[in-house]
């Protein structure tokens, strides 16, 4: 069964169809690509499913039973479904630990009375696990030199690492990621690949939109095009980069794989 | 007096009123619209216009040949007052853009509104000293005079309101929407940056801005005081804050609807006054302020405005 | 340096004995208390809220309609006070905290000024315009604290260090940091799993709460609570004094108070210039600092701070 399902996923803005009947299925553990021109609907697709934005019709279903439907951002967060954003949104006057700390809020629970028990054990033991979690993070994605800089400190390409990690603070079964390679530099690209590819293998499902054939076509187990609204096509990298159709609409007669789009 | 006509009554007063309010609401409105401002000093400057109308009528009076010929001519001396006001006021809106808020472009929002406190405050002391704080009485410049229709009055001074306030709005309305003046300010309004690409000259455009909203300010101080004989210092507040209900009712940023939003706050207090109590008419205005903004924020004529980060 | 001061305060009124001064203090304290509370609400929440001086009235009147109606002591009439109005912070809450920024700031304002009306207009309960009298002075056991202000000084101070202390855990707690978080983006707070709409309404409770403290104080030092002690220009300055002190920085609140308390008395020589050049002041000040007198250094020194203490 999958782990994330959509089905028939109507979205308008006004007289505008964002979306019109997007279904695709996201199996548990694999990494799955979202392609297509800008404009095509793909962050719409991700603000449906996150909660942020309402579809008028269509299904999406979570870990084969839960629907999503009507479901606000911090529920969907709630049932392990974390996201980054396209335009990094880091909360800015936060330090880079604070920042991954904040990731961790759905898997802490202390409430006001343990925050204001004058000698709240409980509190401060979960502020430990949830510190400890947040630095062994930052580790990975080699930030913890800077855990106490602002974040707005960062590189172009930490503040992405940084977004990756604030979200994996969750602790999520589904990883929602907008264009992570966007603007890094070859080196950044291909550490992010491996990181990705390490989640992969550590159960993590991730579903990723991605302009970069270069990033999509290698990691990717089944990548589904946009366009217009509409799914195209959908397959195995090879077979969608082979379709007609795509080429077409998307890669626009350049079957090499140069991206026509980009930054 | 019939039902109908105490009706028609409170509607010619509302009117009055109304327009008064309108006239400072476009202030607010025009601020808000061009650099996303809640100029908290401007119901300051429409009680400084006030004051500068005092201040007219008394020196006016006072001054032997040109008092002969503005009591032979009220509505010349009436001229003259509204001129001054607006003029002053005008310099006034300048000069607290200039100094005030100018420096604080790019700063946080919250400081702009903390400043725009200071000004405030500033303003109402500056005049509190210098006209003392007790309620000043405001001569009338005009003869007393009313038409009857039925038993529903209007006086005098109700229709040179209106007339002064639907002259000033249509002219306003010309020069937003007919004058290269006017596209500048559209376009800075739309996009700071991209009018400055094209040569606008950005600073420029929002203190003239300033300098006609407080100038509309101080016309409406300039009737205000005429039509309740007595004005303090304090009147700049909750007029004030009536004024930015207004433009909120209406759709802030929006010209028509700051004119819309002042009318129907007009109506909707004299109504509260004549139909419950005189006490209650100010949690009228503060009610449908609360009201418009959690049920239909952008107002009535507002555009759906997109979320500024 | 925290112990020092907090000695210094403490023993102050023994060395100077100018009960003015305990005056300016009580007063400055009395402020520090409301800025705290506010600066949970617009510092630390990210709320905007022009309206504040509602929930000390209602704190205040609270404690009033008590006393002379059923005889409530103080030490009653504090918790009660502030859950009132941290009720009436809750409540009046639910329908705001659906708009944002600069509509909050108007609604939050335009209910401000209705619990003022509405108090002023309440008269068989409230006593209208006139205000209530003869509301009864704090006592402990056979000790009144009568008109004296140096047992309001050290009760004001009591109560600021303990808010103090509170809100200082709050920003560090798991729910501190949410609301710091939606404070700076609401949308990214959202997707990480902030119930933003519940983290709102207890910022605004517990600020409302704080002011209702700050009202059963105010009410029981002055003996007289009337309307006009609570209208849009205390809101004004309770929220210049956060701002002046830096958002979200639970000294810069306190210390901003203290400013906006003790400058104005400074500047009695100039007598009825004084409010004139208090406004001037808050511009350049402004100015000069958009970013308020402990902004910046706050946030460094919470920079230090979090792997420190862990």
């Amino acid at each position: 069964m999958p782990l994330l399902r959509l089905e028939r996923i109507t979205k308008r803005f006004g007289g505008l169809v964002a979306l019109s009947e997007v279904s695709f299925s996201v199996e548990r553990g694999s990494i799955v690509s979202l392609i297509g021109p800008n404009g095509a609907g793909k962050t719409t697709l991700f603000n449906c499913v996150t909660g942020v934005i309402r579809p008028e019709a269509g299904s999406i279903r979570f870990e084969e039973e839960e629907s999503l439907m009507g479901l606000t951002p911090h529920q969907v967060a709630e049932l392990g479904i974390a996201r980054t954003f396209q335009n990094i949104r880091l909360f800015a006057n936060m330090s880079v630990l604070e920042n991954v700390l904040a990731g961790t809020y759905v898997r802490t629970k202390s409430g006001l009375l343990e925050a204001l028990w004058p000698w709240g054990f409980a509190a401060h033991q979960e502020e430990r696990w949830a510190i400890d979690r947040s630095m062994r993070l930052l580790e990975q994605l080699q930030l913890a030199p800077f855990a106490d800089h602002l974040a707005t400190a960062l590189s172009y390409g930490q503040q992405r690492r940084l977004e990756l990690a604030r979200a994996l603070a969750s602790d999520p079964e589904l990883l929602l990621l907008d264009e992570p390679a966007a603007g890094l530099t070859y080196q950044e690209r291909q550490e992010l690949m491996a990181f990705l590819n390490r989640l992969k293998g550590q159960g993590l499902t991730v579903l990723l939109i991605e302009h970069d054939m270069r990033v999509v076509m290698p990691i990717s187990d089944w990548v589904v095009v946009l366009d217009d609204g509409a799914t195209i096509a959908q397959g195995s990298p090879k077979a969608v980069q082979e379709d007609p159709r795509v080429i077409e609409a998307y890669l626009g007669a350049k079957p090499d794989g140069v991206r026509p789009h980009g930054v | 007096m019939s039902p109908g006509e105490f009706f028609l009554q409170q509607f010619i007063n509302g009117l009055a009123i109304g327009s008064i309010y309108a006239l400072i609401a476009l202030g607010y409105t025009m601020v808000y619209g061009i650099i996303q401002l809640i100029n908290f000093a401007h119901g300051e400057i429409f009680m400084a216009g006030a004051y500068l109308g005092l201040a007219a009528i008394l020196l006016i009076g006072s001054i032997g040949p040109i008092g002969a010929a503005a009591g032979a001519a009220p509505a010349l001396s009436l001229v003259l007052t509204i001129l001054t006001a607006a003029a002053g006021c005008a310099l006034l809106g300048l000069a607290v853009e200039r100094v005030a808020y100018r420096p604080l472009r790019q700063a946080p929002k919250l400081s702009v509104l903390i400043t725009a406190i200071g000004v405030s405050f500033f303003l109402q002391n500056a005049v509190m000293l210098s006209f003392g704080a007790q309620d000043r009485y405001v001569p009338p410049l005009l003869p007393v005079l009313h038409a009857r229709i039925g038993s529903v009055t209007v006086t005098l001074m109700q229709g040179i309101v209106l007339a002064v306030s639907l002259m000033l709005m249509m002219g306003l309305q010309g020069i937003v929407y007919g004058t290269a003046l006017g596209r500048a300010m559209r376009a800075t309004a739309q996009d700071p940056l991209a009018a400055r690409l094209m040569g606008i000259p950005v600073n420029r455009i929002i203190a003239v801005t300033f300098a006609m909203g407080s100038a509309l300010a101080g016309v409406g101080g300039v009737l205000f005081g005429l039509t309740y004989s007595t004005i303090n210092f304090h009147d700049g507040y909750l007029t004030g804050l009536k004024a930015f209900t207004a433009a909120v009712l209406g759709g802030i940023g929006n010209i028509p609807g700051a004119m819309l939003g002042g009318l129907l706050l007009g109506f909707l207090e004299g109504f509260a006054a004549a139909y419950l109590s005189t006490q209650w008419k100010n949690v009228v205005a503060f009610t449908v302020l609360v009201l418009v903004l959690i049920l239909r924020p952008r107002g009535l004529l507002g555009e759906r405005v997109a979320e500024r980060a | 340096m925290r112990t020092a001061i907090l000695v210094v305060l403490i023993s102050l009124p023994f060395i100077d004995r100018n009960p003015y001064h305990v005056e300016v203090l009580t007063t400055a304290g009395l402020y520090a208390l409301l800025a705290l509370g506010l600066n949970l609400i617009v510092g630390f929440a990210g709320l905007l809220h022009l309206g504040y001086a509602a929930f000390f009235a209602i704190g205040a009147y609270t404690y009033a309609l008590l006393n002379l109606r059923a005889g409530c002591p103080f030490w009653l009439g504090l918790p009660v006070s502030m859950a009132t109005a941290g009720v009436a912070g809750v409540l009046l809450g639910l329908p705001a905290v659906r708009v944002r920024g600069d509509y909050l700031a108007i609604v939050t304002l335009g209910f401000g000024e209705i619990v003022r009306i509405v108090v002023t207009n309440l008269e068989p309960w409230t006593g209208g315009p006139n205000g209530l009298l003869g509301i009864a002075h704090p006592s402990i056991g056979s000790f009144r604290f009568g008109v004296d202000s140096r047992p309001y000084y050290w009760l004001i101070l009591l109560l600021v260090e303990g808010t103090a202390w509170a809100c200082a855990r709050l920003r560090r707690s798991r729910i501190g940091l949410a609301w710091v978080a939606l404070r700076e983006d609401e949308l990214a707070a959202r997707c990480l799993g902030v119930d933003t709409t519940r983290l709102k309404l207890i910022a605004l409770g517990l600020g409302g709460g704080i002011a209702g403290v700050a009202g059963c104080f105010f009410a029981a030092k002055q003996g007289t609570v009337t309307p006009d002690s609570f209208d849009f220009i205390l809101s004004v300055m309770i929220l210049a004094m956060v701002i002046l002190g830096g958002l979200g920085s639970v000294r810069g609140a306190i210390l901003g108070a203290a400013v906006l308390t003790i400058v104005p008395e400074l500047l009695q020589g100039f007598s009825s210039y004084r409010m004139l050049l208090f406004g001037a002041l808050m511009v350049v000040l402004m100015q000069a600092r958009p970013q308020g007198l402990l902004g910046l250094a706050q946030i460094r020194r919470e920079l230090r701070g979090r792997r420190a203490a862990a």
